[in-house]
């Protein structure tokens, strides 16, 4: 693939193309679903695409295609270079410079064989163990929509006319369970799952449906609370979207455009001194983890937010031209286009607090489970959204909320965060601990 | 047409003994029901930022999904390959999920009725390029020109054209063409260098190149995103807690997308998990509403001649005068639930298993003055426009977010409010639908329907009503 990747650029630039790069993927996809202890879907297939960027001059235009014979390809590239002649001359565009290409060396452990050798009656009963798990674990959990096992394999390739050529593997397994607890008229579903490369990895069928039945058995009888100022508690898998909002404020397409409230504020104290935001595309074994980004430039380790302060922002090598930076590997993208922005690992840093010390100092509070709604707006930091919980009383969780929103300013909440937690876990490539928020709306009754 | 005239069998030369063999095999270890799902997916997109034409893609996608149901269990194959040993393979993989013998009689194909509810001659995606940039070009010029506050626009195109064929072992042979365009714009505005605010706004359907320059041109989303942008300039907090919201006609009609329309997808209902399970016939909204989704109206992004399992779109009363009348069916569930189908199964694509999804989801007009509507609200929200929304369909818990907000003060709109988020619960928020005016509007075109990873285009449509109740997520 590797070889053909090149040729495809070889190809463009003989078309007349000034500059060329080649995204190339191929994967298998398997899942089997369970609902109930009986099978209900299985899906198995492969699929491959290739994708086709050119430069000419300081033009660009971009195709794919998922034909592979020589005139599938023929008919790409001719079309790549069609669209060059409608796109506007930007004195930004451009290939990396060659001294940022390269790959990481070593074993990242983004593949593990085993993967693929995994037979279907084994991973149908991987997902009936953990939606058993959940049935058995109490008499209220009456119903489920069922568990499933999902594995993937996918091979990456990407070619560029400066030379550069790369090519990496990867595999995914995961397994979750959704089950439903009912009691009187309250119904409530929720889930828990694991993913890892390996199936070792992977948490236990039983350990996976007995906590998605205890989270939907917590939900029972939710309430609908007060109207109120109070600290909001963003329990880990909550805390993950924060750092999504993070993201998508100090995404270089966001800061050049001033589509950020972060824009403008490097070197600044944006958050509260107890916060460290870290990008670290590096760490083997982990689901951001890659050799190289989308442009064929190494990822790395960038401290984005260090005690408070915005360190940089992430770029890809135009957004960095434009905002007169170097790139920071953090160009991403489908099988085609310009390239995006994209993260690898993104964390924040572990603090020192149990989640529980963390709530033992609140007297009256809400700890968000889940939370549902686009509400967010990046340009001014308004952040509103529909929220799913338990109350916090006298230092304890107390009893369950829905039906509720938590509303704030992005601005604010990084400020006044006051407390984060100890219980960093990676399982996406996005991870926080429990989060404290000194204040923010709860609007109920 | 015949199948010798379709596209599949003039582009790949397969014939319709080919796709007897194809459910032949699937079917060739037992199962009760199959079917093959063709498509042809030709993509173009082209955006223009900071008055740049900054990229222009195009491409092609082609599959088959192969499907057997064998009782309630699905096995799903697929291949970007058509052919035919490509075929037979996923359709020995689909097999695996029946055991036993063949209990089916396999009807022979016969073609479907064929009608077009999107007669568009060229497909924008078979458009020259030079015209397609010319929408973005205009737009972004239109959106900067509105207000010299207007400092950023971003305007995208995109189209698409896509030729399915579907044969099912019950016996449907049917073929569809389906285009699709969408024009968006974007726009952020600033005072006297205080933060910016952005607005936005798009729309297209099934429709072609020529819609964008007779009926909604780029100068129309282009001031409707500008306009935004600029009354967001002038905006005070939202208010937080239970209010009386009134809601403005068109797009605001992701109410009841969310509220209603998830919750009566039968497969939740035939699995228990929705808030609306064995509530047929029950009072589940206000008298005043009667919902309906109906995937026959001519061009829009909703509509479908077939839906992605070959069965004719039909229109669907869901909800009438607040009695809950029916679920939206796909194949499965209906044969489970013993209900007919409603034309309602749907897929993102070759790769995806179908499940039934809402087509053009809307309330029917009711006999209020919309003015009146807002004349009888001492304090309140009123929602003119809307960004994303989502539900918990166990629960019922909906959420939307008001892109675009003003407070109603005795009776009249007063300030504008920033983006806030507005939460209920479905079977209950439709009881509290007190007014409904009589100014039924479709949304422009623009709606992304998310369901267990798979995205579908739809409608929405409402005309301006009153709920009692509601809370605010706002922060004042």
């Amino acid at each position: 693939m590797r070889d053909l990747a090149a040729g495809i650029v070889k190809q463009a630039l003989a078309a007349g193309a000034t500059g060329a790069e080649c995204t190339m993927s191929e994967g298998d996809e398997f899942s089997a679903n369970v609902r109930m202890r009986e099978l209900e879907t299985l899906k198995e297939a492969g699929s491959r695409g290739v994708g086709l960027r050119i430069l000419v001059g300081k033009r660009t235009g971009s195709a794919y295609t998922s034909d592979f014979s020589s005139e599938g390809i023929r008919l790409m590239v001719r079309q790549a270079m069609e669209l060059a002649e409608v796109t506007t001359e930007d004195p930004h565009l451009g290939l990396p410079d060659p001294a940022e290409l390269g790959s990481l060396e070593g074993d990242l452990a983004l593949y593990c064989g085993e993967v693929a050798q995994m037979e279907t009656p084994f991973k149908i009963d991987l997902a009936k163990q953990a939606e058993a798990a959940a049935l058995d674990a109490d008499p209220r959990i009456s119903n489920s929509e069922g568990a499933s096992c999902d594995t993937n394999l996918a091979r990456h390739v990407f070619a560029n006319s400066l030379g550069f050529t790369g090519e990496y593997r990867s595999s995914n397994c995961s397994l979750s369970a959704v089950p439903v607890a009912c009691e009187g008229e309250s119904m409530e579903r929720d889930y828990w799952f694991s993913l890892a490369r390996s199936f070792a990895g992977l948490e236990k069928p039983a350990d996976i449906g007995r906590i998605a039945a205890e989270r939907a058995l917590r939900r029972l009888g939710a309430v609908k609370v007060q109207t109120q100022k109070v600290p909001v508690v963003f329990e880990p898998r909550t805390a993950r979207s924060l750092l999504g909002n993070i993201f998508e404020a100090v995404h270089g397409e966001s800061i050049y455009r001033h589509a950020s409230f972060l824009a403008g504020k490097l070197g600044e104290k944006v958050a509260s001194e107890k916060l460290t935001v870290i990008d670290d595309g590096t760490i083997p074994g982990l689901f951001g983890t890659s050799p190289f980004d989308d442009e064929g430039v190494p990822t790395r380790r960038t401290v984005v937010i260090e005690r408070g302060v915005l360190k940089t922002y992430l770029v890809n090598t135009y957004t960095a031209r434009k905002l007169g930076m170097k790139t920071t590997g953090n160009a991403a993208r489908g099988i085609t286009g310009n390239a995006g922005i994209g993260h690898g690992n993104l964390y924040m840093e572990r603090g020192h607090k149990s989640p529980e010390e963390i709530l033992k100092g609140i007297p009256n509070g809400f700890y968000v489970t889940e939370l549902i709604g686009f509400g967010i707006n990046i340009v001014t930091g308004d952040y509103s959204r529909g929220a799913t919980g338990l109350w916090i009383r006298n230092g304890e969780l107390a009893f369950p909320v829905s039906e509720v929103t938590i509303a704030g300013n992005l601005s604010n909440m990084l400020q006044n965060l006051e407390f984060i937690g100890s219980d960093l876990e990676f399982r996406g490539s996005t991870a926080a601990p429990t989060l404290c928020i000194g204040e923010m709306t709860v609007g109920g009754r | 047409m015949g199948i010798s005239d379709s596209f599949f069998a003039s582009r790949f030369n397969i014939t319709e003994r080919d796709l007897e063999r194809y459910l032949d095999e699937a079917l060739s270890r037992g199962g009760d029901y199959a079917d093959l799902y063709f498509e042809y997916l030709a993509t173009s997109a082209i955006s223009m930022d900071e008055s740049i034409v900054k990229s222009a893609t195009q491409g092609v996608s082609l599959g088959i999904g192969v499907r057997v149901i064998a009782g309630e269990r699905t096995g799903y194959a697929y291949s970007d390959d058509l052919s035919p040993e490509k075929i037979l393979k996923a359709a020995k993989v689909a097999a695996c999920i029946a055991e036993g013998p063949s209990q089916v009689e396999k009807t022979p194909l016969q073609e479907g009725p064929r009608r077009n509810l999107y007669p568009v001659i060229v497909a924008p995606t078979d458009t020259a390029f030079s015209d397609r940039v010319e929408l973005v070009k205009r737009a972004d010029k239109c959106a900067r020109a509105y207000d010299p506050r207007v400092f950023q626009v971003q305007a995208t195109y995109a189209d698409n054209l896509r030729h399915v064929m579907v044969a099912t072992s019950d016996g449907v042979l049917n073929f569809d063409r389906q285009p699709m365009a969408r024009l968006n714009v974007r726009a952020l505005a600033r005072q006297d260098g205080g933060p910016p605010q952005s607005g936005h706004s798009g729309g297209g359907g099934r429709v072609g190149l020529e819609f964008f320059l007779n009926e909604k041109t780029p100068e129309h989303f282009a001031t409707e995103a500008a306009r935004q942008a600029i009354v967001q300039l002038n905006a005070i907090e939202a208010p937080a807690g239970e209010l009386t919201v009134v809601l403005g006609p068109g797009w605001p009609g992701i109410l009841l997308h969310e509220a209603v329309g998830h919750g009566l997808e039968a497969d939740f209902n035939r699995k228990g998990t929705s808030a609306f399970s064995g509530r047929i016939g029950q009072q589940v909204a206000s008298p005043l509403c009667t919902v309906v989704d109906d995937g026959t109206i001519r061009n829009r992004r909703g509509s479908l001649n077939l839906d992605d399992e070959g069965s004719v779109t039909q229109r669907n009363v869901l909800i009438e005068n607040g009695i809950l009348r029916g679920y939206l069916q796909d194949k499965l569930s209906s044969r489970i639930m013993g209900s007919p189908q409603t034309g309602s199964g749907r897929r993102e694509s070759y790769a995806h298993i179908p499940m039934p999804r809402m087509t053009n989801t809307f309330l029917m007009p009711g006999e209020s003055d919309p003015a009146d509507i807002i004349r009888s609200v001492s304090k309140g929200l009123y929602c003119a426009n809307f960004g994303g929304g989502q539900v918990d369909i166990t629960s019922g818990n909906f959420v939307f977010s008001a892109s675009e907000s003003y407070l109603i003060e005795d009776g009249h709109l007063t300030r504008p409010v920033r983006n806030a988020t507005l939460i209920g619960n479905g079977p209950e928020s439709m009881r509290h639908v007190s007014m409904v005016g009589s100014n039924l509007e479709l949304d422009e075109g623009m709606g992304v329907c998310g369901k267990e990873g798979q995205s579908v285009p739809v409608g929405v449509g409402m005309p301006t009503i009153k709920i009692d109740k509601m809370t605010v997520g706002g922060t004042a």
